[in-house]
């Protein structure tokens, strides 16, 4: 039963789904604002869950001094200043003036956008030493994303500023976008779309398992 | 030295540096700037050291990482001090949006999807507040809503900045009749879809707690059909991918969309399909779209940090693709 029982409410469920979209009458007609409300409330119950989920992995790391129990306490303390400051502050906690606000926009903004712009970083590093021109797929690629990098910038058009309009590394960056890498993007997409397509047929009719654990 | 000793140094600097800045931007500092021939001194000096680090490579003498992370440091941070200008064209994708809101009558309803937070703010939020400063000049309606958490709030500070505009200020705009912020749902697409059938079912207050029909502005708004053009500002997921399969395709609104360079390539085939009227990719469409509406500001400024880093990179990618021949096509680079 601990098997059959979830089994029956996929199949049910996607099959109700897929009825829903060809039938514009009720009940069917409805359940796109049922669902959505469901969804809504299961994910907001879902961020609180994710949240005490984290205070307690985090609380587990600083009890047990595992490694990083360091970062675990920042994240608890963190969590703690901000929550605490914004139930302080009552509904109007996040107009400008406030603590939380002044947080958000000295704190936590600076951080994620250091966290971000660490990318920056990587993508030179990881380009220097694993970009190579190992065989004729990879100059291909090369080559694209050397005339992509130079041409999206305005220095691509200083350097090729002699050239007839049409032809100029900006002009060429677009083209690649727009032909080769649209073509490749929709190859993509029609692939994961075909993929969705019959991985849910699996799902809703129970050949695909993984969703309900392996376990008995 | 030990290496941690000198990582603990470098560390040091960039706090002191962060400090620095911070008590400057408090007090009000003047940002200094590089003269126009200090500049072009700066960035000749920048790409001599490169065609050295080239030499070095052939005579065998490999790159360090430390050395790559350095260089980008250089190439994104020195640039904001220096007072070039650089010309850019403006792209056809970045002109669909344009055009598109020129084309709004005054008091046609926007609704701004704001579906970012502070990591991509970058990249984005010179884009929501160019967009912003457009409707406003057209005497356009905004309604702003996000689902991501953040985006609102990010809007709430682009709404701030504008509205302080003497040009913005002196429209003397209401809140709750020029402009609204419906704030954040939860819901991921879902909401998009219930937005279809009614924006009040997914946002029974805005973003302050005001009663939806206490706003004179979505009062009478319903639903899609009431809303005259939506612009969409994504970072990831839920974003424009979503925008485009729910809202557009099945309840038919209008969209034109602002990503993050790295999203762009994946929304490109909605744009030639005419999904989107046009699409600002990255920085530069931000700077694009600022050239466009006349107004350049942030975007057009980091332009400059991207083309020297830009720069950077490929010759890194040169660099290491010559170290590469030169080992016999066997290189590993390592460090």
């Amino acid at each position: 039963m601990r098997r059959e029982v979830p089994l029956l409410i996929t199949a049910v469920v996607g099959i109700t789904f897929v009825v829903k979209y060809f039938v514009p009458h009720f009940p069917f007609n409805r359940m796109d604002a049922w669902f959505a409300d469901w969804f809504s409330i299961v994910q907001a119950c879902a961020i609180v869950l994710g949240a005490l989920n984290l205070l307690k992995l985090s609380a587990l790391k600083v009890i047990g001094q595992k490694s990083g129990w360091g970062y675990a306490l920042v994240i608890i303390l963190s969590f703690m200043l901000i929550t605490v400051i914004g139930l302080a502050e009552g509904s109007d906690y996040r107009d400008p003036g406030t603590s939380f606000d002044w947080l958000y926009v000295n704190m936590f903004i600076p951080l994620s956008a250091t966290m971000f712009s660490i990318l920056a970083f990587f993508v030179a590093s990881a380009s220097y030493r694993a970009f190579r021109a190992r065989n004729y797929e990879a100059t291909v690629l090369l080559i694209a994303a050397f005339f992509v990098m130079i041409g999206r910038v305005p220095v691509g058009d200083v350097i090729t500023g002699f050239m007839p309009e049409g032809y100029r590394f900006s002009d060429l960056a677009i083209w690649i976008m727009d032909y080769p890498q649209t073509a490749g993007q929709r190859a993509i997409m029609i692939g994961i779309g075909l993929g969705v397509v019959s991985t849910s047929l699996r799902v809703i009719l129970g050949i695909e398992r993984a969703h309900i654990g392996t376990g008995d | 030295m030990t290496t941690r000793t000198k990582e603990l140094i470098a560390v040091a600097a960039i706090l002191v540096f962060a400090l620095i800045f911070y008590i400057g931007r408090v007090s009000g500092w003047q940002a200094t700037e590089f003269s126009t021939g200090t500049s072009i001194v700066v960035v000749v000096l920048l790409l001599a050291s490169l065609l050295w680090m080239l030499a070095l490579t052939i005579r065998g003498r490999l790159i360090g990482r430390r050395v790559v992370f350095l260089y980008v440091g250089v190439a994104v941070a020195m640039p904001l001090f220096m007072k070039l200008s650089q010309e850019m064209p403006v792209s056809l994708a970045v002109l669909g949006v344009y055009d598109a809101v020129m084309e709004l009558q005054p008091g046609s309803k926007v609704l701004i999807a704001c579906d970012y937070d502070p990591p991509t703010a970058p990249e984005l939020q010179p884009m929501a507040e160019t967009f912003i400063r457009l409707c406003f000049q057209r005497d356009l309606k905004i309604i702003i809503m996000g689902i991501w958490p953040q985006g609102p709030q990010q809007a709430n500070l682009a709404l701030e900045k504008i509205l302080a505009e003497p040009e913005i200020a002196a429209k003397n705009l209401e809140y709750g009749i020029d402009y609204v912020n419906l704030g954040f749902q939860a819901g991921n697409e879902f909401v998009i879809q219930r937005m279809g059938g009614s924006f009040k079912s997914m946002f029974r207050t805005d973003y302050g707690g005001i009663p939806y029909d206490d706003l004179p502005l979505v009062r009478n708004v319903r639903n899609f059909s009431n809303i005259d053009y939506c612009f969409n500002l994504s970072s990831g997921f839920p974003g424009t991918v979503e925008w485009v399969q729910i809202a557009v395709d099945r309840y038919g609104v209008k969209l034109g969309a602002g990503n993050t360079a790295v999203q762009a390539p994946t929304v490109y085939p909605y744009l030639s399909a005419g999904q989107l009227t046009g699409l600002l990719g990255g920085m530069s469409g931000a700077a694009e779209f600022e050239i466009a509406a006349d107004a350049r500001g942030k975007g057009t400024k980091y332009m400059l940090s991207q083309s020297v880093s830009h720069i950077v990179v490929i010759a890194f990618v040169i660099i290491g693709n010559v170290a590469f021949i030169m080992s016999g096509r066997r290189s590993a680079l390592k460090g």
